[in-house]
């Protein structure tokens, strides 16, 4: 009996151990695995993957809608009865494997008013452009263009077309229209002439491309797009536009200048009107004793003083340092720089590559600023009492910076094609039409920045598995997919500001999300490091648990196969 | 064959004379210049780290890159160091010949804020919203970046303030999201640490140029101690390039190809590498002034808008509007009133901590241990 308990012990001894075994491995696999892996994996909010990588695939639409009318003397009647018409056109250019774009021109074509001929028989073009401009407002976007007779006065000889400084455009139909032809003839006759003025009053493929830079690196295409592209300002959602006026001498010259007068008279409008695009905020400031950097070359023939234009480069710098500028805020800046010579190197002179004297003594430089030079020396005699005081006049400074302004903005736009009589910009320096180019400009820009922005962001994210992700990141980033989505549907229906405003806030809570401080990726882990932090813990526990399992794997197998034996 | 060449010349030649303000634009593609110099080192035997970063700030600053545009990060300053013999001055010459510290040093970065995070942060932008201007790259997609470290290095990382270390994988997916958010044109990376070819071994986002002083395996050396200061004071290979940056003036056509020959083995000990495969110019076309310096490119003004009207006047809301004058008073920096008559402090009970109160757990196992528990009753 003793035997029998001790081989029933024993028995029972060896049991035990195994289903201590058993019991531990189940715990560590069922409870600990998962313990650990929850305890360790980093917080990850939900993305909408799968709307990102819809919108990496970014198939633009732009529609536009022109209204072409027809006055008296342009149609005949039988061609008038099949007007009023509407055409739909549709052109397709792909930029690359991603990004395709299509432009929709939707054409209504109908005859003029009562009104609208009495308008048109003002003596001057300008005087009907604004005299259309009272009967109809036309909405963001859309252009009228008003086809006037071969004998209309209204243009001079050799020009075609004239763009007036809001929305409408006066279109002279040419000579081979006579009568007898049908209404698709005239029409045809009228197409190129109309699609150029549509590529300069509302948008055009080099100008639409250029603002998909972010997405796709261009090679050098048209030299002069290139260079618009690396002057203008990127959109942005805010600008700081800084005047300071450069005094090297205030021994000799006290300069008054009535800064806040003239940004107020002259600036302020255009700003206002471009309140939908970006947010301004301008400040000015006074320097003394700041010189150019650069000395002037006497010109004898001239008695004046010259700046080369190879040495103006060198004169932005050494100034840049004493500039400042707001330190609240990550906006771009533009410097607009009033330099007046001091009263020895006056008058100062700025000449171009060929060494001829340029009108506006000013020069810009992209995505900065720019300069001008004043010469005050025309103020005062030999004999004047020093300091002098100077009153600048503001108006000719003010054009000169307006204009550099524009440029500097993208609103400028390049030059017209032949035959093609532009009005200068209104008081408010910018025409509506102009507003409208930019704003399709910088709609596309920010829908492409934004998708861009998000779809590399849903990368990293996904390629690295250790960023955490909070909330707030993920709410961004589902309200700029959310924006970019209605964005791209208001451009594809031809509502210019709505969309604007969706990809204005696309960008901005893409920006935000893609540079919230928490997203550091800081947590790089090498695997040998890895290894070296777990092996420590879990090996000497892994052991026994691993040597049991194998043990009673091993015994297993030995009583099957004393089974084997005992049945042989 | 020759009327084909030069019709060919002719061609190639026309397109240049009407559009002479686009020319220049095309050599380099960049409207702006950044730099981030960064010392990682601190206490005073790395005097010349500080030094090295110095001399490249000193040099670029001289080749027109303005202070808004350098991000300046040094780990210790030995400038006012308690073991600095002259007091506000860094030297980078023997003999202290150069003084590098100036009268016009902008330090964005100082002392302990230099860190792995805030250099990843300034790098990839992620920066908190209350970051002031000058410690932000607000770089954009026309911008050369030039970016220098220096300090203590090995195979594959980069140690910052002793404590911590920048590892080559996580600066090369810096400069991929720095990409991704086309934050730079091109980017010219010097290094010069022991075994700095290694920290440029992983990069792969294009448009990059990378220079180190030394090659994996091999130590970077200091050029010479001062026996004054009693430290070593530059570093052989920034000391070479500070001598070539010398020659080096704005308008100065010196390319890329010139920046490699600084401080062959000879002068170094070490070899100094580089790596190009990743910028899409070609290196000989390259300028030096398109990193070190800041050369604008300038467009003359060709319009001007005529502006009839008058300037209306600015009113002056002073009659209106009743100003209602708010005293505003500084609070005390220093309350001290407060600090003179203090009051004593009214001390928040805690329980008791886990100190005592393990103590008073072993004694009370010690005593029942010895008396047994019946004592238990006489306690409670």
């Amino acid at each position: 009996s003793l035997c029998k308990s001790v081989i029933y012990g024993i028995i029972t001894y060896r049991r035990r151990g195994q289903l201590a075994a058993l019991s531990i491995a189940a715990v560590v696999i069922i409870v600990g695995v998962p313990l650990w892996w929850r305890t360790t994996e980093t917080y990850r909010a939900w993305l909408p993957v799968s709307q990102i990588n819809e919108l990496s695939n970014l198939q633009l639409q732009l529609s536009a809608e022109v209204e072409v009318v027809f006055a008296r003397g342009t149609v005949t009647p039988e061609q008038q009865k099949k007007v009023p018409l509407t055409q739909i056109q549709d052109e397709e250019h792909t930029v690359d494997e991603d990004t395709a774009l299509r432009y929709r021109y939707e054409t209504k074509y109908r005859t003029a008013t009562i009104m609208e001929e009495d308008a048109l028989n003002q003596p001057t073009a300008a005087e009907a452009d604004l005299s259309l401009h009272t009967l109809s407002e036309s909405p963001c976007g859309s252009l009228v263009v008003y086809v006037i007779p071969e004998s209309s006065s209204l243009l001079p000889e050799d020009m075609d077309v004239y763009v007036g400084q809001r929305r409408t455009a006066l279109l002279r139909i040419g000579a081979q229209m006579r009568v007898g032809k049908t209404l698709d003839q005239l029409l045809a006759h009228l197409e190129p002439r109309i699609k150029q003025v549509l590529q300069v009053m509302s948008f055009s493929h080099t100008d639409i491309s250029a603002a998909l830079s972010d997405r796709v690196r261009l090679s050098p295409g048209n030299k002069e797009s290139i260079a618009d592209s690396m002057r203008t300002f990127k959109s942005s959602p805010g600008y700081e536009i800084t005047f300071s006026l450069l005094n090297p001498d205030p021994k000799s010259h006290r300069l008054h200048w009535d800064i806040e007068g003239a940004v107020q008279t002259y600036i302020q409008p255009l700003l206002t009107k471009l309140a939908s695009v970006a947010n301004f905020s301008i400040d000015s400031q006074t320097l003394y004793y700041a010189m150019l950097g650069v000395n002037p070359r006497f010109d004898s023939s001239l008695s004046a003083y010259t700046l080369h234009s190879d040495s103006l480069a060198h004169v932005i710098n050494p100034v840049e340092a004493r500039l400042g500028s707001n330190a609240a805020s990550s906006n771009p800046v533009l410097n607009f720089l009033l330099y007046v010579p001091d009263a020895h190197h006056s008058p100062l002179y700025i000449h171009d590559r060929k060494k001829q004297e340029v009108p506006s003594n000013a020069f810009h430089s992209p995505r900065w600023g720019g300069i001008m030079v004043y010469n005050v020396n025309g103020f005062y005699g030999p004999e004047a009492v020093f300091p002098v005081d100077v009153n600048i006049n503001m108006a000719k400074v003010m054009g000169v910076f307006l204009a550099q302004l524009r440029l500097l903005l993208g609103v400028q736009s390049s030059t017209a094609p032949s035959g093609f009589l532009v009005a200068p910009c209104g008081s408010n320096g910018l025409a509506d039409w102009e507003l409208d180019r930019l704003m399709w400009s910088r709609s596309v820009e920010n829908v492409a920045t934004a998708t861009t922005t998000i779809t590399s962001l849903a990368q990293l994210l996904e390629q690295i598995g250790n960023i955490v992700i909070n909330d707030n990141i993920a709410e961004q980033v589902s309200s700029a997919v959310t924006s970019l989505q209605l964005a791209v549907a208001e451009l594809e229906t031809g509502n210019l500001r709505f969309a604007l405003q969706y990809s204005k806030e696309a960008i901005l809570a893409s920006e935000r999300a893609f540079f919230d401080p928490s997203l550091l990726h800081l947590l790089y882990f090498p695997d040998d490091q890895k290894f070296a932090i777990y092996i420590p813990l879990f090996l000497p526990m892994c052991v026994p648990i691993l040597l049991s399992l194998l043990k009673i794997v091993s015994d297993a197998r030995q009583k099957r196969r004393e089974k084997q034996a005992k049945k042989d | 064959m020759q009327l084909q060449l030069f019709v060919i010349i002719l061609f190639l030649f026309s397109p240049l004379v009407p559009q002479e303000n686009a020319g220049q634009f095309f050599s380099s593609g960049h409207t702006n210049n950044w730099a981030v110099l960064v010392c990682t080192s601190r206490f005073w035997f790395n005097y010349r780290h500080v030094a090295n970063t110095l001399s490249v700030y000193r040099s670029v600053k001289r080749l027109g890159i303005p202070d808004s545009h350098i991000v300046l990060m040094l780990a210790d300053d030995m400038a006012c160091n308690h073991r600095n013999p002259k007091p506000a001055t860094v030297f980078s010459h023997k003999n202290m010949e150069l003084n590098v510290y100036g009268d016009d040093v902008e330090v964005d970065y100082r002392g302990y804020e230099v860190t792995v995070e805030n250099f990843l942060r300034v790098l990839t932008g992620r920066l908190p919203p209350s970051t002031p201007r000058s410690k932000r790259l607000l770089s954009d997609d026309r911008s050369n970046i030039l970016i220098y470290l220096t300090g203590h290095g090995g195979n594959g990382f980069l140690k910052f303030q002793d404590s911590e270390e920048i590892s080559n994988v996580e600066l090369a997916d810096a400069f991929e999201q720095m990409w991704q958010k086309r934050r730079y044109n091109e980017l010219l990376f010097i290094i010069d640490t022991c075994q700095g070819a290694s920290m440029y071994e992983r990069f792969y986002s294009p448009n990059l140029m990378a220079l180190a002083s030394s090659q994996v395996g091999e130590d970077s050396l200091s050029h010479q101690p001062d026996l004054a200061i009693g430290v070593h004071l530059m570093d052989r290979y920034t000391f070479y390039l500070l001598e070539f940056l010398e020659d080096i003036h704005p308008s100065s056509k010196a390319n890329m190809n010139d920046l490699f020959k600084v401080c062959p083995k000879s002068q170094c000990v070490s070899t100094p590498g580089h790596r190009t495969d990743l910028f899409l110019r070609d290196p000989g076309s390259a300028l030096i002034t398109d990193f070190f310096g800041s050369v604008r490119k300038v467009e003359i003004t060709m319009e001007t808008i005529n502006l009839t009207e008058p300037i209306q006047q600015v009113e002056q809301n002073f009659v209106n509007e009743e100003r209602q004058k708010e005293t505003y008073s500084y609070v005390d920096q220093l309350p001290v009133s407060e600090i003179i008559h203090q009051k004593p402090k009214q001390k928040d009970w805690h329980p008791p901590d886990g100190f005592i109160l393990g103590l008073w757990t072993l004694i009370l196992l010690v005593f029942f241990k010895t008396y047994g528990m019946k004592h238990l009753k006489h306690i409670f």
